[in-house]
């Protein structure tokens, strides 16, 4: 934990830049922050101004999508009080952040923090720069401080003698640069902005729509070759050898380089044990390595399968599971209501009006960014380059330190567009690969991975497995309330989230959860937990209320009763979506509603289900609790990609696993929505509480949409569909 | 072996396997980068170029078929980012990650040159092949209706 009695202003850092400019480093910690990770969290922002009143604001933060390149640059421009037009976005050296402390305090770009988690210091950068330039006019002029304003990229002062004085912030850059303020200025509250909250289009578009926008696939470096490599077909499964003499001679390989793996099972980003073949271009590799040779040892995943995966899981849980009491095991706030974990079974046995879940199920599904991973590696004795699918770029810079078994200093991580992430970002060896790679054979080289190695060998969302058991009240809600849910045996939150600690409160309430055995790499993925959780609790959720005799809507306000945050999202869906389960034969209505990084959001969902069972989304009406949202047209850009993104999944994916393998490698096998299959319509309502938060916005619409989905299905068809991919289902 | 490739009006003599996929020869041997590989087996559409005035996925086309032949990439589309098709994409701020948008648009221009004013039917059919992982569907469907707009003034 890092030290807390540095003063605010003991942490600011000024150059001045070799232009001339204002180049502010910004260090103290953030409250916000520090209180919500209970540790000392060091914070920082960095933006230049030139002479010609050009702002140059550093992202830490990768752009995969999300608009993180426009989001950052917007917080720092609301305090500093620059026209938009004069706002650049420049990249963050990953280098400069490792071996400064991490003067960006943190450039790991997920869970939907960038916004709700890091506006604090990025809009802090702003409003300091900003006082700093005031100073520096004031000194000039001749005049106090608190007669010069700073407004849209001018300076001005009411003369006594002179009248009116202006300049631009460009004229004092430099000497603001020099400008120590006594106390660092508080940042603007909701309600004084006058560019956030507003629309503005993403600062990347223009980049993306004539190929000019670069990702790590596109970098090239003077004497550049190509590596295509493989790790076992079965995860966790090792190579014991492979015969690069009967590939040698194929047109344009150079060389096999072999992937050592140091630990017995590798983390997340840890090199696996494989091989590669580098060649002249990558078409000419990855032609000798699809024909080399190659024995492995597969290991104890060769005798797992969907199907003994399947088998476990509902052997587990037809018997009672683990007690946990929240998403991290933990004693959570539900104990706090009066939750009784241990008569609640009895209660249930007792009872004359038991309801039994069926089984739930959510099979593996995988990233598939667009961009298959790739990095770029160039390895010297003095200096190492290298271009990668992160999202974390100092920790990826770390990584290949520490791959090379080298100091930090001199090695830089660079940072470019990514071709999505969705979590994949985090969970990737490709930069180890390609500094291995290098090392090996004393050239840069770009490594690809082809799409079936990508799905192969990709860290997966895992399975989930749910069902419940409830006694029903009086009044037809439940009195007591079992949930068991199978996950799998490396990453057990991820089959939990939303469950334990769902916002329904019931008198008596259990969660339990087991694990099936798993050899295949865990990761997250976007709205990680709650994208399969979210479809289980919510159908539990309207047959518990259709066994009681409730409608879904009213069972869910009632019992939810005195949540702010949901009743809003809950009330406006009663409100707007012309809610009703009676739609007539072959059309359903259904809603869901689903909270994960600290934003509510509710998913109102029209099918249409033909005699022969094809279903129609006609319609997706979304109702988001999400608190301050600084770019309203990014945040529905937003709703409406992840909602699409988790849809996919839903109707169409699932990884199939066969001798431990997983079988269905590319879009030939694991399907995607295209344009046909996505609904028509799609409306995003937001709906603010007046107390407002900081939520995500990259994530939250994914969970909701599936199980609303499923819910309309329902009430079209009168059956329920209890397992994804929907479009399998016999309706 | 030697073939000539005609891509956005610029012969380029190569000398590469006639089986190479044209994706590979306009990345790594031309140093086009913008049309990008997904999949490598013609169903993403990542690498969509326009041959002949076709869209076809250049990742299972070798080479050598696409000798002599008109080829356009999202290079050639237009010299200021400013084709009616790109000028729509950014009105309606369609990429996310982007990576997928160099298809994407050839797949709409194409489209737009066969069917100046296309119905949501037609641009189902001819988009069918190019998959948007972040699923910006809803604005590249609006924006194609709208460069069939902007190409009739
Ligand atoms: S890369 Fe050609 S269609 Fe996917
Ligand atoms: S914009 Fe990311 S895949 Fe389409």
């Amino acid at each position: 934990m890092k030290h807390m009695n540095l003063t605010r202003r003991s942490f600011m850092k000024i150059t001045t830049s070799a232009a001339g400019g204002l180049a502010v480093g910004i260090h103290f910690p953030s409250m916000a922050e520090a209180s919500v990770e209970g540790a000392a969290a060091e914070i920082n922002a960095w933006l230049t101004i030139d002479p010609d009143n050009i702002v140059s604001i550093v992202t830490p933060q990768t752009e995969m999508g999300q608009g993180a390149f426009t989001a950052v640059p917007m917080m720092v421009a609301e305090e500093l009080d620059i026209p938009w037009e004069n706002v650049r976005h420049v990249y963050a050296s990953a280098n400069r952040h490792v071996n400064n402390d991490n003067l960006y305090t943190t450039t790991s770009t997920g869970g939907s923090t960038t916004v709700s988690r890091r506006h604090p210091y990025m809009m802090q950068a702003g409003a300091s720069a900003r006082e700093r330039l005031r100073v520096a006019a004031a000194n000039r002029w001749n005049v106090p401080v608190d007669q010069v304003t700073a407004k849209q990229g001018w300076l001005t002062t009411e003369h006594e003698e002179q009248g009116t004085i202006q300049g631009t912030y460009g004229e004092f850059a430099a000497e603001a640069a020099a400008v120590t303020l006594d106390e660092e200025p508080a940042i603007k509250a909701y309600g004084d902005w006058w560019l956030l909250g507003r629309d503005v289009p993403r600062l990347d578009v223009p980049l993306k729509t004539n190929g000019t926008a670069t990702y790590p696939i596109d970098v090239s470096v003077p004497g550049m070759v190509h590596a295509a490599a493989m790790a076992c077909p079965v995860p966790e499964g090792r190579l014991v050898s492979y015969d690069f003499e009967a590939v040698k001679d194929m047109p344009g390989v150079i060389a096999a380089v072999e992937l050592q793996q140091v630990k017995e099972v590798p983390a997340f980003t840890d090199l696996r044990s494989g091989v590669a073949i580098v060649a002249d271009s990558w078409y000419q590799a990855q032609n000798a390595l699809a024909v080399m040779p190659i024995v492995w040892d597969y290991g104890r995943g060769a005798s797992i399968s969907t199907e003994s995966q399947m088998a476990e899981a509902m052997q587990l849980i037809s018997q009672p599971g683990a007690l946990v009491l929240n998403e991290d095991g933990n004693v959570g706030r539900r104990l706090d209501r009066g939750v009784n974990h241990d008569a609640v079974h009895g209660i249930i046995e007792a009872s004359a009006s038991q309801v039994t879940g069926e089984v739930y199920y959510r099979p593996f599904e995988t990233h598939a960014t667009m961009m298959p991973p790739c990095a770029v590696a160039d390895v010297k004795d003095d200096r190492v380059d290298v271009w990668t699918f992160t999202q974390d770029i100092a920790r990826s810079l770390n990584e290949v330190a520490d791959q090379l078994g080298r100091g930090t200093e001199n090695v830089f991580l660079h940072q470019t567009y990514l071709g999505g992430g969705f979590g994949g970002g985090y969970n990737m060896d490709v930069h180890r690969q390609a500094a291995a790679i290098s090392a090996a054979v004393g050239r840069p080289v770009k490594v690809i991975r082809s799409r079936e190695e990508d799905i192969a060998q990709d860290s997966q969302r895992p399975p989930v497995w749910g069902t419940y058991k409830a006694a029903l009240g009086e009044d037809g809600l439940p009195e007591a309330l079992v949930t068991h849910f199978v996950g799998d045996e490396k990453f057990p939150a991820f089959s939990q989230r939303g469950v334990a600690n769902m916002p329904y409160l019931v008198p008596n309430r259990r969660h339990e959860y087991s694990a099936v055995q798993n050899h295949v790499p865990i990761g997250y993925h976007r709205a990680p937990g709650a994208n399969s959780t979210g479809f289980i609790v919510e159908q539990m959720v309207d047959e518990l209320a259709q066994a009681g005799g409730w409608d879904p809507l009213e069972w869910r306000i009632k019992m939810t009763e005195g949540n702010e945050p949901w009743q809003r999202v809950l009330l406006a869906m009663k409100e707007k979506s012309g809610w009703t389960t009676d739609m007539g034969r072959g059309e359903g209505m259904g809603l869901a509603v689903v909270a994960s990084h600290g934003t509510v959001a509710g998913c109102v969902a029209t099918v249409a289900v033909s005699r022969r069972g094809q279903i129609f989304i006609d319609k997706l009406d979304f109702y988001i609790n999400s608190g301050y949202v600084i770019n309203p047209l990014a945040a529905r850009e937003q709703a409406e990609s992840s909602a699409i993104w988790e849809l996919s999944h839903a109707m169409f994916g699932g990884l199939v696993i066969r001798e431990g393998r997983i079988v269905n490698t590319n879009f030939d096998s694991y399907q995607m929505m295209k344009m046909a299959d996505t609904p028509p319509e799609i409306v995003v309502h937001m709906e603010m509480s007046e107390d407002q938060w900081w939520g995500g916005l990259g994530e939250p619409t994914g969970p909701p949409t599936p199980p609303a989905v499923a819910n309309a299905i329902f009430y079209a068809t009168g059956t329920r569909v209890r397992s994804t991919p929907i479009a399998n289902a016999e309706l | 072996m030697s073939i000539t490739l005609n891509i956005n009006g610029q012969d380029h003599l190569i000398d590469v396997d006639p089986q190479m996929p044209l994706l590979w020869a306009i990345r790594e041997t031309v140093g086009l980068t913008g049309t990008k590989f997904g999949c490598g087996i013609a169903q993403c559409g990542n690498c969509t170029v326009i041959v002949d005035g076709n869209a076809v996925r250049s990742c299972n086309t070798p080479v050598a078929a696409a000798a002599g032949k008109a080829i356009r990439t999202i290079e050639g589309v237009s010299e200021n980012n400013d084709h009616p098709v790109q000028q729509a994409w950014q009105e309606f701020t369609v990429p996310q990650c982007g990576y997928c948008q160099s298809g994407q648009i050839m797949s709409a221009v194409a489209l737009l040159e066969k069917s100046p004013d296309p119905t949501d039917n037609e641009i189902d059919k001819a988009m069918a092949g190019n998959i948007c992982r972040c699923g910006t569907y809803p604005r590249i469907r609006a924006a194609i209706h709208r460069a069939a707009e902007l190409s009739k003034t």
